[in-house]
């Protein structure tokens, strides 16, 4: 992604145009959100100096670590993927709508400093008091930390009077074939996508806006995710997923914008012009049955997903980028890319596309059957769920050759909000 | 819980704000710094939980010496009353009267737990009385959680005589020490916290009544014991920062007006009746209420 996407670090920077106290005093309300204020004030400023003397010692140039936060879309859908993901779902627990713009307002200004790789609130001048930060990520670079904000569809019942602004075809995602899906993963009025080249910048932004949350909104459910670092391929080839396949190959191109404005930016369209700019995302936590992957042989394997494991190049061709002839015959007459396998199916005529962005998870071990809880954070975006999501993933379900060896168990959609410029704040368009 | 008395004197209020003084200053010298600055103490009419400068100097001059002297009669009240509570236990213990041993178990126990940050100010009367089960050398384990393993777990009283003659004993030293107790601002400030903290890491999880499951009935009282700190410091708090002193107030309403949900006659219900959904919604609101309480300490300047 290019970063001309997002406007200039130096516009943007609340650090060097701060908000007022007073300013912020209003917008934030208090308490929880009242924690962050610190952090537009002076504080903040010698935080970020000091983040700047260490990231310049450690031959960190450090504008390459940080992605602008403000811009016309949010960072972290068509940013190059990060090496870790934390993400979080949020049930809103206030029933009233001031507060919840309020909470918008204090998460951006936290999430504008963060990115940059500010500490929030000053450095602990009181000693009577909890420190503002929760200090984790004291010192280090700001990693090309993304958030990236977005509302379910349960956001949009009677409690906010946002009923009328629930886009047309945004609603919970119907049953598929095969789901076995468990309450601790699915759902949530809102969302966060923490994604970071470290995972301590990660979580420390996560645990940091829940905090601001709290007496507001609490945590529903949180993945953390991973996927090989940068240092471990420094060549940037297509990551491979955990059953050891190049995953991402066929995504189209996040830099073109002709692309991304055909798959993944949502119009205006379906009643929600608040959403122009945005994008939907689906997130489904599927499990990967590991050890019954690993008893299946490499013909097994190639065929499910129809590429080959080594190169990542379609069955018939050559190299991971070859054309994909989904008519090509093998020897022995049959299509040389099953029917049903995942890209097969996947694919289609290639007339609905998605842009994928999942990590690979852990959950440890399942305490259960001894077998690793492991498998894909998958998460995708897309202008519209019902032309692109959904009748995917049914075609998928009934058919997949993947299907033995995954188990979809948590899922959810989230509208992630157009983006904002500095001065006004994430979810500004809806509420 | 470690809580240090004395860690504020006054002679060190004055040299930290003289520091911080000084710093204001140097960071003066930074243009976009100043700027800044002008605007925080324009718009810092007690309103923020981090304050700067002219704050703090307001604080060092707050007087809480009424402060303190309402919030020991508070203390020396509960335990009168807990004293008098312990009794009445005991006595059913040792008179073999189990199930009246019982009902009388979590009662007595709420006059403690609302004021348990003194109690852990008094040495070791804490474990005396409150150990529970492998927080102490076995041979050391004594005080109430004994006790309630005797009742609901072997389901007699035998045994528990000598235990129970202890407890009271340990009771009354606690009645008598309270008077001499060195309570300031920061002991009340950090002991509401500490309340709160006590609820989450062991009421909330069920794992201070492990065999009675009366957890709420300490959950209860910890809370009521963080809300009188609350009252008795709110009008200094409105005055200071009126804001968190209003969302302190409100959260805890919210938390009480949910633990009323588990009232049963004159107490509560077993926290095994608790669902896993209903546990973690009295966490979270807990965590709601006790991250606005820790800000309290503004009261007490830098
Ligand atoms: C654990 C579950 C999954 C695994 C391991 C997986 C893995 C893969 C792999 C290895 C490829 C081929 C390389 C590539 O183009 O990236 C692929 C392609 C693809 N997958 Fe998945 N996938 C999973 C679930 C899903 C789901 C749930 C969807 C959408 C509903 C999906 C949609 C796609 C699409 C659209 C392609 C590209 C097809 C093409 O145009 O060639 N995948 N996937």
């Amino acid at each position: 992604m290019s970063n001309r996407e997002h406007e200039e670090t130096k516009d943007s920077s609340i650090l060097k145009k701060p908000l007022s106290r007073r300013d912020l005093l209003r917008l934030a309300g208090t308490g929880g959100l009242g924690l962050i204020i610190g952090g537009a004030g002076m504080g903040g400023l010698f935080a970020a100096k000091e983040r700047k003397t260490a990231a310049a010692v450690a031959g960190h140039p450090d504008t390459e670590d940080r992605i602008p936060f403000y811009g016309k879309h949010q960072a972290g859908i068509i940013t190059p993927s990060q090496n870790f993901i934390y993400f979080a779902a949020f049930d809103v627990t206030t029933t009233d709508a001031q507060e919840l713009k309020k909470l918008f307002q204090a998460w951006t200004a936290a999430a504008a400093a963060m990115t940059e790789g500010s500490m929030l609130g000053e450095e602990s001048a009181n000693h009577n008091l909890p420190p503002v930060d929760t200090g984790e990520s004291a010192g280090l670079s700001p990693s090309r930390l993304t958030l990236t904000f977005g509302a379910g569809p349960s956001l949009f019942d009677s409690r906010f009077g946002l009923a009328s602004k629930r886009p047309a075809n945004f609603s919970d995602l119907p049953a598929f074939n095969g789901d076995q899906l468990d309450a601790r993963w699915c759902g949530g009025d809102l969302a966060v996508q923490a994604c970071a080249d470290d995972l301590q910048v990660a979580f420390h932004a996560i645990r940091n806006l829940a905090r601001i949350a709290r007496g507001t909104a609490v945590l529903r459910w949180t993945q953390e995710g991973f996927q090989r670092t940068g240092s471990a391929d420094p060549a940037g080839g297509t990551p491979r997923n955990l059953l050891g396949f190049k995953d991402g190959t066929a995504n189209p191109d996040a830099t073109s914008s002709e692309q991304m404005n055909r798959v993944v930016w949502a119009g205006a369209e379906g009643g929600a012009a608040w959403m122009a700019g945005g994008s939907y995302m689906a997130v489904r936590r599927i499990r990967m049955r590991i050890e019954v992957w690993d008893r299946s042989s490499l013909k097994d394997q190639e065929e499910t997903f129809g590429r080959y494991r080594a190169s990542g190049a379609p069955l018939g061709g050559q190299h991971e980028f070859d054309k994909v002839d989904l008519s090509a015959k093998g020897p022995d007459g049959s299509p040389a890319i099953p029917a049903n396998s995942h890209m097969a199916l996947a694919r289609g005529d290639g007339s609905v596309q998605i842009l994928r962005r999942s990590y690979s998870y852990s959950g440890g071990m399942d305490a259960k059957t001894g077998q690793l809880d492991a498998g894909l954070l998958f998460i995708c975006f897309q202008r519209d769920l019902q032309k692109q999501f959904i009748p995917l993933q049914q075609k998928l379900a009934k058919s997949d050759r993947l299907n033995e060896y995954i188990q979809h168990v948590g899922s959810a959609v989230f509208a992630c909000f157009p983006g904002a410029s500095s001065g006004g704040y994430i979810g500004e368009t809806l509420l | 819980m470690n809580l240090k008395l004395h860690t504020i004197i006054p002679a060190g209020i004055i040299l930290s704000s003289l520091l911080f003084a000084g710093c204001s200053e140097k960071e003066s010298a930074d243009p976009a710094a100043s700027e800044t600055k002008t605007e925080t103490s324009a718009a810092n009419t007690g309103t923020s939980a981090q304050s700067a400068g002219t704050d703090s100097a307001a604080a060092q001059t707050t007087d809480f010496s009424a402060a303190v002297e309402s919030y020991r009669t508070f203390a020396v009240e509960q335990c009168d009353q807990f004293v008098k509570q312990t009794e009445k236990f005991t006595e059913a213990v040792k008179a073999g009267k189990l199930e009246e041993a019982k009902a009388l178990y979590a009662p007595a126990r709420s006059y403690y737990e609302r004021i348990e940050p003194i109690a852990e100010a008094l040495g070791n009367l804490d474990p005396d009385i409150d150990a529970r089960v492998n927080d102490v050398d076995a041979a050391e384990w004594r005080g109430f959680h004994r006790i309630e393993k005797g009742l609901w777990e072997d389901k007699t009283t035998k045994g528990q005589e000598a235990f129970a003659d202890r407890l009271l004993q340990d009771a009354q030293l606690l009645r008598a020490k309270v008077e001499t107790v060195d309570i300031d601002a920061s002991l009340m400030v950090t002991g509401a916290v500490e309340l709160l903290n006590e609820v989450s890491s062991s009421k909330v999880t069920g794992e201070e009544e492990l065999y009675s499951h009366t957890d709420l009935y300490d959950f209860a009282a910890n809370v009521e014991g963080a809300a009188k700190i609350y009252e008795i410091l709110k009008p200094d708090l409105a005055k200071k920062d009126p804001d968190l002193e209003k969302q302190i107030g409100e959260r805890f309403d919210a938390l009480k007006k949910e633990l009323d949900a588990y009232k049963k006659g004159d107490g509560y219900v077993s926290y095994t009746e608790l669902k896993e959904d209903e546990v973690r919604k009295l966490s979270q609101n807990l965590d709601a209420l006790a991250e606005p309480l820790s800000n309290m300490g503004t009261l007490l300047g830098v």
